[in-house]
């Protein structure tokens, strides 16, 4: 199959979508607060499609990926703030130093189950994000440290517009790296661990092995949307990687659609942008998520991109 | 098949969603002139936001019956940040981008606060923070200004008073919010002005349900003579009921974060005794008819009883101050142009607010001094006022 | 020295049986159903609030605020069943989990719209003075918290084990195929579950209102604890939860009084990684069968 074949099929034609999307979305763009949700969803969507990887293909719960998502945020902050690094080499050393943690902690973690797994997941999280609040000194605690804009060899991206194609390519990139992962004979192997892993084992996979790599995967797309994010905001506190932070991540996903990529996408669209839609309910916005989130998971257990992708495939037949 | 269907939908999906954002976005007329608030209503702080909410609210509504500022109304813009920085920040985009205000009120935490900071310095809009740490405007931001008491302030105001106890040697415990660590901070960096010993220092995390632990650690050190916390809410609450079931009877002196009724109905007979800088609103009733506050402090006290039937704490006070400064420089100023309004709050002087004086200027954007805190001590479940 | 040591102790025991109190309820509902009910802590939350308010606004004597209060949290905790477990039945395990954070963040907005957001303190049972026990300061509410601990304890053990219910909801546990088959009602159990957990959880929330005050935040934390002390102890294993309850929170309480009151909570979920790393399922938790 020639390059230009591979493009038309179903499988890059998605990432076509998305990309045609990203081109025309600014013209659609009013004013900067706009761009400025725009750019959340996507690096939210970044965090979500590593996230997807492990929980939707893998079968794996974690309730702790805001904690890397913090330690990137972090590892930039502190790295340009306190010790001059220059940006780009801070979020590599961020997104690597995670790898490794993760790729540590990997092997006892991916050895749990269910909610053993939650739980384990979770623990990595919080404490975490203890350690981020408690190290004043170098964190500058729970009111958090201001983080200096980012910069390429002198070149600063300014404006939002910017920031916008930054993401938006960043966006594409994960989306083409994910669909690899998933078409890839490891990626055949994921799945058939979600699906019986006494199966793939049996089969000859190294069922550990792949729950390790995709779970070093995911940490590491969540560390590196984490320093992008804090020299976008220009601020972090720990709050990033709290636990409430995990929750609404691994509701994107759910909520977008299990083993979606693109379900990844709408999760976190939707996620992001409903709070500032739900303002309008002042007092009664709490009660008005919480309601929406069990609604949509009680009719559409699948998720959203899944279940509507089911709809139009049975009015197709 | 199946992943064409995947990405048509997520086509279908998105635009439906671009056509959300666009339909929200609709233009308003640019008539009134717009404050924009963003407060911690929900969330860890509520307590906080919650009462600078109402007072924004209620005072704006009245402001307007009156005829509003410059012959103009005000509209107020108002979001529940859910004590959560970046939220604050994201809304806070929203109200200089979308909502296009004018000024800025708010910011219940300093943590939401230091956040928009690099916010609203880079669009130039004035911004009047009602958070607590002396950070915000300590060094001197441009457009940054704020009404509340810093906790350095706080702390001179009760080692002052450990100091004319002839007190020297305190035991410190703090909470671990951004306050209580600030608090705690400045509490280490004056002892020495005030010759005073920190000869014990425990800290608990937030929304503990025991301190017994930490308060035991301190009740064993030898020589304490006073106590101090800092801390606020829930928190100040259970170290008080904790201090009192271990039977510990040295001068217990807490924050003005702890300058609410709620404190002390909250801790029932714990918070006997307690002493703690305050906001002359507390004890209205009880100042001198020669104390420049009284007047504005028994009509805001009045006001918000009637409307809200719930007692004062000073919190809706730092919204009101925030509020009145803002009017009054634009009332100066004559326009709503943001150096203008920007240069006439840097030049508030002697206006005689709820949480105290105020005399701003150039080097100081927040314009009290220690003499704007009372020291009261809480007895029969009520403030007292100490001479 | 020897009565610090028992100071801390007691501390510990005190937040560790209300822990234990919320964990057992998770196990109770796992049991019945595979479900996490993330919601627990929202249960203790409510309980703590409706008391107050049935007390303090109502102005109901304690003895009926109280019984009517954790009736009030049974109540939700059936709806909650009903309207949002029931009709996902056959969702995968993390979308029961969302619905049941859902769940929890619907309580709590809807706990801030009716009573306000604000903290508020429920008189302790029994007064405020402090008992000294040869240096030992006890606060009274403790040993209430205390002796409805092993209360509940005693009952849960007489009723999983002597009454028809109880022995059918730990057939449910065990094999709930077979169980169906030998003619148990599953949904039945299921309700009844949720019921038992909504009260032990409000139960928890009255006993601690009066010694941490109770607001709509409150249940958060105490949430998490008590999911830590269920699968510290084992999930599914109510009796685990109980010493997984009393380990998280001692351990809090001498790491506080000894070490750092800083790293306190972090030294609980320290402990349960450990623990999982070395034993998969928990203390006491039989090797599971993990649901596909």
């Amino acid at each position: 199959m020639n390059r230009f074949m591979r493009l038309a099929t179903p499988r890059y034609g998605g990432m076509l979508g998305l990309a045609a999307i990203i081109a025309v979305l600014p013209a659609f763009l009013p004013n900067s607060f706009y761009f400025d949700v725009v750019i959340l969803v996507g690096l939210n969507a970044i965090v979500c499609i590593g996230l997807n990887l492990l929980v939707g293909y893998a079968g794996q719960i974690s309730l702790g990926h805001a904690g890397f998502f913090g330690l990137g945020a972090y590892a930039s902050a502190i790295l340009t703030g306190n010790y001059g690094w220059p940006p780009v080499l801070a979020l590599l050393a961020g997104a690597a130093g995670t790898g490794l943690l993760a790729f540590a902690v990997a092997r006892p973690i991916m050895k749990l189950r269910g909610h053993y797994l939650a739980m384990g997941t979770l623990g990595l999280g919080i404490i975490i994000s203890i350690v981020l609040t408690q190290e004043v000194d170098l964190t500058g605690g729970p009111d958090g440290m201001p983080v200096s804009g980012f910069s390429v060899l002198g070149w600063e991206p300014s404006g939002v517009l910017v920031w916008y194609w930054i993401v938006g390519g960043l966006l594409l990139l994960t989306v083409w790296l994910a669909l690899n992962i998933v078409e890839s004979p490891v990626g055949r192997a994921l799945r058939a661990v979600h699906g019986s892993e006494a199966a793939a084992q049996t089969m000859g996979v190294d069922v550990v092995h792949y729950k390790v790599l995709v779970f070093v995967v995911s940490a590491v797309l969540a560390s590196i949307a984490g320093s992008v994010f804090v020299h976008y905001i220009g601020f972090v506190t720990p709050s990033e990687a709290g636990f409430v932070h995990s929750i609404e991540l691994i509701t994107m996903v759910v909520l977008g659609g299990l083993a979606s990529i693109y379900g990844a996408v709408v999760g976190a669209a939707i996620l992001t942008t409903l709070p500032q839609l739900l303002t309008a309910l002042h007092d009664y916005e709490m009660l008005g998520f919480g309601a929406i989130m069990m609604g949509v998971m009680i009719f559409m257990p699948k998720g959203l991109v899944p279940t509507v992708a089911r709809l139009i495939r049975d009015r197709v037949r | 098949m199946i992943r064409d269907i995947f990405s048509r939908a997520a086509v279908c999906l998105l635009s439906a969603l671009a056509v959300l954002i666009l339909a929200a976005g609709g233009a308003r007329a640019a008539e009134p002139i717009k404050i924009g608030s963003f407060l911690a209503v929900t969330g860890g702080a509520s307590f906080l936001g919650d009462p600078e909410k109402k007072t924004l609210e209620m005072y704006v509504a009245r402001v307007n019956a009156n005829g509003g500022v410059i012959g103009r109304q005000i509209e107020l813009v108002l979001y529940d940040s859910g004590t959560d920085a970046k939220k604050a920040a994201s809304f806070v985009k929203r109200l200089i981008n979308d909502d296009k205000v004018d000024i800025i009120l708010g910011g219940t935490t300093t943590g939401e606060t230091m956040a928009v900071v690099p916010l609203v310095e880079k669009a130039g809009i004035p911004f009047i923070s009602f958070a607590g740490a002396g950070v915000i405007v300590q060094p001197v931001k441009k457009w940054v200004f704020k009404t509340p008491h810093t906790d350095g302030l706080a702390v001179q105001k009760i080692y002052e008073d450990i100091q004319a106890q002839g007190l020297s040697k305190v035991a410190l415990f703090a909470g671990s919010g951004g306050f209580d660590k600030s608090c705690r901070a400045n509490a280490h960096t004056l002892a020495g002005k005030y010759k005073i010993e920190i000869v014990a220092d425990e800290t608990h995390g937030k929304g503990d349900t025991d301190m017994t632990p930490q308060l035991t650690k301190i009740k064993n050190t030898g020589g304490v003579e006073a106590f101090l916390y800092c801390g606020f809410g829930a928190d100040s609450v259970v170290a008080a009921k904790n201090y009192r079931q271990l039977g510990l009877t040295l001068p217990h002196y807490q924050s003005h974060g702890s300058a609410s009724k709620r404190f002390v109905t909250g801790s029932g007979g714990a918070a006997e005794g307690i002493r703690l800088p305050a906001a002359a609103l507390l004890v209205a009733g009880q100042l001198p008819d020669s104390h420049p506050q009284k007047t504005l402090a028994l009509q805001f006290e009045a006001d918000y009883r009637a409307k809200f039937n719930e007692p004062i704490s000073t919190f809706g006070g730092h919204a009101y101050d925030g509020l009145m400064i803002a009017i009054g420089a634009i009332e100066r100023a004559g326009s709503t142009d943001p150096e203008a309004v920007r240069a006439e709050i840097e030049k508030t002087a002697n206006y005689i607010g709820v949480d105290g004086i105020y005399t701003m200027s150039p080097e100081d954007h927040l314009g009290l001094d220690t003499n704007s805190f009372v020291m009261v001590e809480i007895r029969n479940g009520d403030w007292q006022l100490l001479k | 020295m020897f009565t610090e040591f028992l100071q801390f102790l007691l501390s510990g025991v005190t937040v560790g049986a209300t822990y234990a109190l919320v964990g057992v309820g998770f196990s109770i509902i796992y049991n019945a159903s595979q479900v996490i009910n993330f919601a627990q802590g929202e249960f203790v939350m409510l309980g703590g609030m409706m008391a107050w308010f049935l007390f303090e606004r109502a102005g109901l004597p304690m003895p009926a605020a109280v019984p009517l209060a954790i009736a009030g949290t049974v109540l939700v905790g059936l709806a909650l069943e009903k309207f949002a477990i029931e009709p996902a039945r056959n969702a995968s395990i993390v979308t029961l989990i969302i619905i049941t954070i859902g769940a929890s963040i619907f309580l709590r907005g809807g706990a801030q719209l009716v009573w306000g957001r604000d903290f508020h303190a429920l008189p302790a049972l029994s007064g405020d003075a402090p008992i000294d026990l040869s240096g030992v300061a006890v606060n009274p509410q403790s040993l209430w918290v205390m002796g409805c601990t092993v209360v509940v304890v005693i009952l849960l053990h007489w009723f999983f084990s002597r009454t028809m219910t109880g022995r059918a909801m730990r057939a449910v546990a065990f094999n709930m195929l077979a169980a169906q088959l030998a003619g148990v009602n599953n949904r039945l159990i299921l309700m009844f579950s949720f019921g038992l957990s909504a009260a032990l959880g409000a139960l928890a929330g009255v006993l601690i209102a009066p010694i941490t005050l109770t607001y709509p935040d409150v249940g958060i934390m105490l949430g998490l604890k008590g999911f830590c002390a269920a699968i510290l102890g084992g999930l599914g294993y109510p009796y685990g939860a109980i010493v997984g309850g009393l380990i998280v929170g001692i351990s809090e309480a001498m790491t506080a009084g000894y070490v750092s009151s800083a790293y306190k909570d972090a030294v609980a979920f320290v402990i349960i990684l450990m623990t999982l790393f070395f034993m998969p399922n928990g203390l006491f938790g039989r090797r599971g069968i993990e649901r596909v």
